[in-house]
């Protein structure tokens, strides 16, 4: 008889040592944070707040980021041109930290990776309370005509897509890119099983 | 899209609904409408990789990573399995991280505050990446139960927490081992989300082969991702 897939379970409240370590001031060295740079690339700011159905922001979640480079390559051996810029492409940030329970990410804007998809990244959620992660995509707003020829955004339609696209705003330190995720109500985000 | 071996969908026979009501953090966190089926581009087929360079050499041993003064308190254990997908094929070399409370059922963790002692000589946190096998294996202290606040007397049964990665950011999967034969399970609302014939793959076996004598006691914990398919999926 075939395997059967392990269940998901919640990553409770209590992740912040075993996941983000360094971020919540444990002495214990972290894999991976919630940056990512690009020599000679301009770097960008992804900022945002998970709300929970009554509207309040989530202070107990975890948020991963999986992107390809700015020329549009994933640092993963099933990417056939490779990247060559030691781009790793997976951040993480849990939102305990930051006034607000804001989640913030240092990276730079992925290039389009050449199927017709406009530039996105892959944004994967967990909380206390979530049985099951959930993924979902982050688009930008300053990618107009290439939203407009994306099919998952067109197969979605217009009337939820907007919950996919970071507004972009210029800041002192370069663009930030404002990107909130609704579990529930009438901005529910748009989730994704793939 | 060209024709490339893609993932087999996530198994809702087995992983438990995001509304579970008796857990009753899940009601205002549930998505309520249904997830948009996306095809699988290179987005979905590729993931983060980390290598064994990836881990420390005690990071697999929390018994020794947060040691300062003395071992710490309570029942030494070994954590070992393999993780396979669903066609039975190992996942070599795919990071696991856990996470657990100590023997008092205490997290190390400011949020925590269940009336048990933090155990100076232990953190909870530990990593680990499969051999080209898939296998893996921890030492640590088996983790105590703890109350929390989801319904009048509701205490969490003993359990680590696992994350794990797999071949693509389809495969991640963040979960929860039990210890076999805890009366507690059949009264804890998130092991009871599973759906009932699939609750035994999340509890552990005791196994006389992994433990070690006169040193500790092995338990084996076997995990499933999902398999592969020979084209992705097209909505
Ligand atoms: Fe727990």
């Amino acid at each position: 008889m075939a395997p059967k897939q392990t269940p998901s379970q919640t990553i409770g409240p209590y992740f912040s040592y075993g996941l983000t370590p360094e971020q919540y001031g444990y002495d214990y060295k972290q894999l991976v944070g919630n940056t990512l740079a690009e020599d000679g690339v301009e770097g960008i700011t992804i900022r945002g707040q998970v709300f929970d159905g009554n509207g309040d922001s989530v202070r107990d979640a975890v948020i991963e980021l999986w992107q390809a480079d700015s020329q549009g390559r994933y640092a993963h051996a099933r990417d056939p041109r490779g990247s060559n810029t030691g781009f790793g492409g997976f951040a993480r940030v849990g939102t305990g930290t930051l006034e607000g329970h804001f989640f913030e990410f240092h990276t730079v804007k992925p290039g389009a990776i050449g199927d017709g998809q406009a530039p996105h990244i892959t944004v994967v959620v967990f909380m206390r309370g979530l049985l099951n992660h959930v993924y979902t995509r982050l688009y930008f707003s300053d990618e107009a005509a290439a939203n407009g020829a994306d099919p998952v955004l067109a197969q979605i339609g217009p009337d939820r897509c907007g919950t996919l696209i970071a507004q972009r705003q210029d800041g002192a330190d370069g663009p930030v890119y404002q990107f909130d995720i609704h579990m529930q109500g009438d901005r529910e985000t748009v989730f994704f099983d793939a | 899209m060209a024709a490339a071996e893609g993932f087999a969908p996530r198994d809702w026979d087995s992983h438990p609904p995001y509304l579970s009501p008796d857990y009753k953090s899940t009601p205002l966190r549930a998505p309520t409408k249904p997830l948009v089926i996306l095809p699988q581009s290179l987005s979905e087929l590729t993931g983060p990789v980390y290598g064994q360079d990836a881990v420390g050499p005690l990071d697999h041993d929390l018994t020794k990573l947060a040691a300062k003064t003395a071992e710490p308190n309570g029942e030494r254990i070994i954590v070992a399995g393999q993780v396979r997908d669903e066609d039975g094929r190992p996942v070599p070399n795919i990071l696991l991280e856990v996470w657990q409370p100590n023997a008092a059922g205490r997290y190390n963790h400011d949020d925590d505050q269940h009336d048990a002692p933090i155990d100076p000589n232990f953190l909870g946190a530990g990593r680990c990446v499969t051999d080209d096998q898939g296998r893996y294996r921890f030492i640590t202290i088996k983790p105590g139960a703890y109350p929390w606040g989801n319904h009048f007397n509701a205490w969490r049964p003993n359990h680590i927490h696992f994350s794990l990665f797999g071949p693509s950011i389809l495969t991640r999967l963040i979960t929860q081992m039990y210890f076999p034969g805890d009366p507690l399970l059949e009264l804890d609302p998130i092991f009871n989300g599973v759906p009932a014939a699939s609750r035994q793959l999340l509890v552990s076996k005791l196994s006389i082969e992994l433990s070690e004598p006169e040193w500790a006691l092995g338990y084996e914990f076997n995990i499933c991702l999902r398999g592969r398919l020979a084209t992705p999926l097209e909505t």
